[in-house]
């Protein structure tokens, strides 16, 4: 698995350049948060005064918005994005005992990132492979049938991976 | 408009195009309950109260959503309907804290009346009740988040009418709050502190930092020697509190009940209203002759300011030096009088009736210090002081009248006036026009600048000059002129802004509820209050005039520059970082 890279040197000169696409369309908020959050791996407060001064949409709605969908984090992601699916075949296949070991081991709860930005932790719906549920994905890369006592194997997978 | 035919109950109603089942039921006299409903300014059907039975129709309709339609039957009283709007009412308490006996909207809040009036008398589910933080951070309004029920008004009120956009909601299902963004508390953001949102806010959701402990702490205390002001618009409304009709004057019944509370000293802010047109219009005058920036615009309202202060920073030049009437009597409060009075400038607790909570913020300024002190110590708000009648035990409508201590009592109706949108306009153009020409005016009324519309302009001739003036209430009236301004297309002399809609008799701290119609008849006792005063002009307020030849000599001298006027602080657009 590919480690993601979290990088800020001159993505707020991309920025600008982003924001000036859509300038005079209030409509497209959703679209520069996404480039944001792609680039950026979150949405830092400055940059939210940013696209809300060049914008001109008040920060109490873009921080709305940033809090409405979980796409989109306040922290930064870990290295390691987890998303784990807790649809319906993935819930009764024993997602919810798979969570809940991830939440322990890593000691955060759904829609967060560990201190040392090692690891975020998501629930999903549906991944599309239900044949072989519990599914989750490590950066994009699936891990399926999981069980609870995988998740320590694999958090030290990628822990290893890293040094 | 093509008009269209329904009934609604049985009784045929004609309406126009358009309009909505609630607003046509209104017209055969069918009461349809709402919540979220707030008439031009928050119309999003949200909180289902108002639902409704329309015959051929899949399910119920929100009333205030649906527009009428032809040969429409509608049906406001059936079994459907009474069930649906209880289990909604139950929804909504399941997730509200049942603390109404200690609420500080407890007998007069939308949600209580509603649930008792479809005599909810057990809630049969249970919400998540998540725990939020209070958001005290504010020294003018309290945000507590467990007891808001998520109706949007004080969202539209805060984006439709002052365009502040200080608050939005955050978070989504049970966890959402109505909030500033990033994790702000209101004191951090650019919320300006004019309470439209406490004024809409149907529960206990959001309040005036209630303060009434301190003033009984200071009336307690043998050493203190408590001076209070009223400010013009309470005493216009103040009576809505004891049941009066909206709009009574009852100037007189509050200076009695005041007294009965302990204060040494009943004073009125429209002895300094008085003052501030003479130091504001000399400074109009001033800058007329000098080349100052023009237009000049005034700056009464502490809403106002902190608004012009976070989003047009750089017309800050424009605005009038003069503190606000209570800040002017504040500094005069413990110099002139305390000197005069014979009594310790520390020992003076100066306190403030007004219509405003952003007063609130405005007394607790850093630079409000010009008498050494803290020069007005606490600000109530009316709500806060008919909380403080009810506590003593007043019986307010049956007091007889009293009038207010000398000499800071004494005003005329321009002072009265600055209650009212367009009032400190009509008040300078008063003394302004006398002073210019050395004559005297045939009428004092002024009424172009007087009334409900947004914006009002008038040209008045003074002397050679055509004085062209303009009149904004609601900050997003506000900012239309502002836009003019800074696009160089306002060529006005002078500009009269009041925070919010109607001006102070419609201010954030004013008895609940104040709306459209009650914002009119509290305007109408204004007026009626000016005509009733022996004296109308405020360079005719002899206390005024017994003030400059005794202390502070000139408008405008080095005394009045001392204790009457002020800076203000650029502040970031989004929050309040200096």
């Amino acid at each position: 698995m590919e480690a993601k890279s979290i990088c800020r040197c001159d993505l707020n000169a991309e920025l600008e350049k982003v924001i000036a696409q859509h300038e005079g369309k209030k409509d497209d908020l959703i679209e520069v948060l996404y480039w944001v959050q792609e680039n950026y791996g979150y949405v830092p407060k400055d940059v939210q005064q940013i696209i809300a001064d060049k914008m001109n949409v008040p920060l109490s709605t873009i921080y709305g918005v940033i809090t409405f969908y979980h796409l989109f984090s306040l922290k930064p992601k870990g290295k390691y994005g987890i998303s784990l699916c807790k649809g319906t075949a993935c819930y009764v296949r024993g997602a919810p005992q798979v969570l809940e070991r991830f939440e322990k081991e890593l000691g955060i709860k759904p829609h967060d990132s560990t201190d040392d930005n090692m690891f975020s932790l998501e629930v999903v719906r549906c991944l599309g492979a239900c044949g072989l549920a519990p599914v989750m994905t490590i950066n994009k890369e699936p891990r399926v049938r999981m069980k609870p006592d995988l998740v320590p194997g694999i958090i030290n997978e990628c822990r290893n991976a890293d040094k | 408009m093509p008009m269209v035919t329904l009934t609604i109950d049985g009784k045929e109603v004609q309406v126009e195009q358009g309009t909505t089942i609630l607003d046509a039921a209104k017209k055969v006299n069918v009461s349809i309950p709402t919540l979220c409903y707030l008439k031009d300014i928050n119309v999003i059907g949200a909180c289902r109260i108002c639902v409704v039975e329309v015959k051929g129709a899949r399910a119920l309709q929100a009333a205030c959503v649906t527009p009428v339609a032809e040969n429409m039957v509608v049906l406001t009283n059936t079994p459907a309907v009474r069930n649906s709007r209880r289990m909604t009412l139950e929804l909504i308490l399941s997730n509200h804290p049942f603390e109404c006996p200690t609420c500080i909207r407890n007998q007069n809040c939308e949600l209580q009346a509603l649930a008792e009036a479809f005599g909810i008398r057990e809630v049969r589910y249970t919400g998540a009740n998540p725990e939020h933080n209070k958001d005290d951070s504010s020294v003018s309004l309290v945000r507590d988040p467990d007891k808001c029920i998520l109706c949007r008004r004080c969202v539209s009120v805060c984006e439709k009418v002052q365009t502040v956009n200080a608050i939005g909601p955050q978070g989504r299902g049970f966890d959402t709050v109505i909030a500033p963004g990033v994790d702000m508390g209101l004191a951090e953001s650019n919320c300006v502190n004019c309470s439209q949102c406490v004024l809409v806010c149907p529960t206990g959701a959001l309040h005036e930092r209630d303060q009434i402990k301190e003033v009984w702490a200071a009336l307690d205390d043998p050493k203190k020697h408590v001076v209070v002001q009223t400010a013009p618009a309470v005493r216009v409304a103040i009576g809505e509190m004891f049941g009066m009709e909206p709009g009574s004057v009852a100037t007189g019944q509050m200076v009695a009940a005041i007294r009965k509370l302990g204060f040494d000293k009943v004073f009125d802010t429209d002895f300094t209203a008085d003052l501030t047109i003479m130091e504001e219009g000399s400074e109009l005058l001033e800058r007329v002759k000098t080349g100052g920036a023009l237009p000049l615009i005034t700056s009464c309202s502490p809403g106002w300011i902190k608004f012009i202060e976070h989003f047009y920073p750089a017309l800050l030049p424009h605005v009038s030096t003069c503190k606000s009437p209570q800040q002017m009597f504040g500094a005069l409060a413990k110099t002139f009088y305390a000197e005069k009075a014979g009594v310790d400038p520390a020992d003076v607790f100066s306190v403030s009736i007004m219509p405003c909570t952003a007063k609130k913020f405005e007394a607790q300024r850093p630079e409000m210090n010009a008498s050494g002190y803290q020069d007005v110590d606490v600000v109530l708000t009316t709500r806060e002081l008919g909380r403080m009648f009810k506590q003593a035990g007043i019986d307010f409508n049956e007091l007889p009248e009293e009038n207010y201590d000398d000499p800071l009592g004494i005003s005329t109706g321009a002072a009265v006036i600055f209650g009212a949108t367009g009032g400190v306009m009509e008040a300078a153009l008063r003394t302004v026009y006398e002073i210019v020409t050395g004559n005297t005016l045939a009428s004092v009324d002024f009424v172009d600048v007087r009334g409900l519309e947004g914006v009002k302009e008038a040209i008045v001739k003074v002397g050679d000059l055509d004085v062209k003036v303009a009149v904004a209430h609601g900050l997003g009236n506000a900012r239309k002129l502002l836009d003019a301004l800074q696009a160089g297309e306002a060529d006005y002399h002078f500009i009269e802004i009041m925070c919010c809609p109607g001006g102070c008799i419609g201010g954030g701290g004013q008895p609940i509820p104040t709306n459209y119609e009650i914002r009119q008849k509290r305007i109408n006792g204004t007026y009626a209050a000016d005509e009733a005063m022996a004296l109308r002009k405020s360079h005719e307020n002899p206390a005024v005039q017994q003030l400059y030849k005794e202390f502070l000599e000139k408008p405008l001298g080095h005394k009045s520059h001392e204790l009457l006027h002020t800076k203000y602080t650029p502040r970031g657009k989004f929050n309040s970082a200096v």
